[in-house]
């Protein structure tokens, strides 16, 4: 017996236009989750090498918490849990916003800055020492060095591991189905359940996943030959001029 | 004379050629028992030591180190180092490696702790909690073994970072300032090129223009010739003959002891962290005092 593939389903009545929204919501549910997470990433990874022991021991303590705890549960605690201990007026503004959106944004953005930070750290870290004292020595102050010269050069060295946990980010953020977030994974299943083609609807979304992934992949490709340092060796080609 | 050079770049408009007129007419009289209004170290009176000035530099105390000691975990790095360094004097520190060179010039703007002693800097003791650490870094210039550039700045992004950040210049200002001390350190051609695409010596010599840009009054060089070339070296101590011959104080940790000869007005032997021999390059290197003295000069001189 044979399967009838049937493809036109993706796009006749109602579906095309779900997979459409999927997509959408996808796309702004992880762009506004990455916008967080690299800001915390930042913030919290530029602390854990700060040369004073109490903001180092904060933001290990962030990083610690929030990267060992699975993604899921996360997603159930900012989603059923947090919300209830909210205020009045933070339990309004968050039901007239949609509940589901915002506490997948807080989940995603808190696991993934913890990640993103040891990313960073590490990126940090592999900034020879030197360069900091080079810095300080001229009368920059400490926050100036981190600004100008550690954080620039260390974003430069890290863009392979954050693209691969900025891809990270998006696939994960199927997880969002769970609390009833309508982005790609879930109007796939729901495509699924309408026309009860398991097949194209679910090859539909896994190729769709492929194509923003790669296309995540191939522009930070471009943005890191853009900020490449002229003169030092990338991808193992001495550049020009 | 006190950074002629240097200062004469930032008195605006004024043509190089000029320096050396305006320099005339700052010029501090040796028996002058006070510093000139403006003058680094200025109204500090009770750093003016007694005795005879000796010619080319002030009396007036810019760096003193008293009982100075410092530990890394058990290693005991700086020993009793009592030293003082006057205005536009320049001491050459030489000794055998880990005998703790880098550290003596290293705890001077602080890039370390000491553990013992006090350490005053320009009339500002180090250890006193409310000196403004920041501001005292950016009066005291430093060259590294290394370098140190940005890597991902320019040259001329490289020397007008702390001008701009740190004095608060304007960008066109400190831009002009750049342009003249890469033409005064021979590479005025190099403006707009990163590290990476220039040679040891013309690295080094951007950190000397980026250091001299924020207008110290204190330069100090920890073996700024180490990591270069032969044919490189002395593209680098040429310029750091000129800044002697302006008047700048410095504190060169070097084994080059041509240049020690030419412009120290005082070497210092340090072994185990302690000073062992200080003299002027005559004595010192005619007849050193102390044994370590000699066979120590005897490794670096006879090859
Ligand atoms: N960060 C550090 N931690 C621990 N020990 C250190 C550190 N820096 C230096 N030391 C030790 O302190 C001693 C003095 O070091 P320092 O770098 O000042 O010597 P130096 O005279 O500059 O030597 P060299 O000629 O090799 O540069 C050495 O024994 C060294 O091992
Ligand atoms: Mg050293």
């Amino acid at each position: 017996m044979t399967y009838d593939l049937q493809w036109n389903i993706l796009w006749t009545g109602e579906n095309g236009r779900w997979l459409l929204e999927g997509i959408w919501t996808t796309i702004r549910l992880s762009a506004l989750s990455w916008i967080f997470a690299c800001g915390l990433g930042v913030l919290s990874g530029a602390l854990r090498t700060a040369p004073f022991r109490p903001l180092r021991a904060l933001a290990t303590c962030y990083v610690e918490f929030f990267r060992n705890v699975p993604l899921l549960v996360w997603l159930f605690f900012w989603y059923f849990g947090a919300p209830q201990v909210l205020p009045r007026a933070g339990q309004d503004w968050l039901n007239l916003h949609g509940p589901e959106f915002w506490s997948a944004v807080v989940a995603l953005s808190v696991y993934h800055g913890a990640r993103m930070s040891e990313v960073i750290r590490a990126g940090i870290q592999s900034v020879p020492k030197t360069l900091f004292e080079a810095s300080v020595a001229t009368g920059l102050s400490v926050g100036q060095a981190y600004r100008l010269i550690l954080i620039p050069i260390a974003l430069r060295l890290i863009i392979p591991p954050a693209t691969n946990e900025s891809l990270n980010l998006l696939k994960n953020s199927s997880l969002a189905l769970t609390i009833g977030v309508a982005e790609l994974t879930f109007m796939t299943r729901q495509v699924e359940t309408y026309t009860a083609r398991a097949f194209e609807a679910l090859t539909a979304g896994t190729l769709i996943y492929l194509v923003l992934c790669l296309t995540i992949a191939s522009v930070m490709a471009q943005v890191e030959r853009a900020l490449r340092i002229p003169g030092l060796i990338a991808r193992g080609v001495r550049s020009e001029s | 004379m006190l950074g002629y050079f240097v200062n004469s770049l930032f008195q605006a408009q004024q043509p190089a050629e000029c320096s050396l007129l305006v320099a005339e007419q700052v010029r501090f009289p040796p028996d002058v028992p006070f510093a000139p209004k403006g003058f680094p170290g200025a109204g500090l009176l009770d750093f003016v030591v007694d005795g005879p000035t000796k010619q080319g530099y002030q009396d007036i105390v810019m760096i003193t180190f008293r009982q100075v000691n410092k530990w890394f975990g058990a290693t005991h790095v700086l020993r009793d180092v009592d030293l003082k360094v006057r205005a536009g004097e320049v001491v050459v520190v030489c000794g055998p490696s880990g005998s703790g060179k880098s550290t003596l010039i290293r705890c001077i703007n602080k890039l370390e702790p000491i553990g013992q002693g006090e350490i005053i800097v320009d009339g500002r003791s180090l250890s006193n909690p409310t000196t403004d650490l920041t501001a005292l870094r950016a009066e005291i210039g430093m060259v590294f073994q290394q370098f140190n550039l940005y890597p991902h700045m320019t040259a001329l992004q490289n020397i007008t970072l702390a001008p701009v950040k740190v004095r608060k210049l304007s960008r066109e200002e400190a831009e002009r300032i750049a342009r003249k001390l890469l033409a005064k350190v021979g590479i005025p051609e190099k403006a707009d090129h990163y590290p990476a695409q220039l040679s040891g010596g013309q690295q080094q010599r951007v950190a000397i223009a980026r250091a001299l840009a924020m207008q110290p009054k204190i330069m100090l060089f920890d073996e700024p010739t180490s990591a270069l070339d032969p044919e490189m070296i002395s593209e680098v101590l040429d310029v750091m003959v000129e800044l002697a011959k302006e008047g700048m104080t410095m504190i060169v940790v070097t084994h080059e002891m041509g240049f020690a000869k030419k412009v120290a007005h005082r070497i210092i032997f340090m072994d185990e962290g302690r000073i062992v021999e200080e003299g002027g390059p005559e004595e010192f290197f005619a007849n050193p005092k102390e044994e370590r003295t000699r066979s120590f000069l005897n490794k670096i001189l006879v090859h």
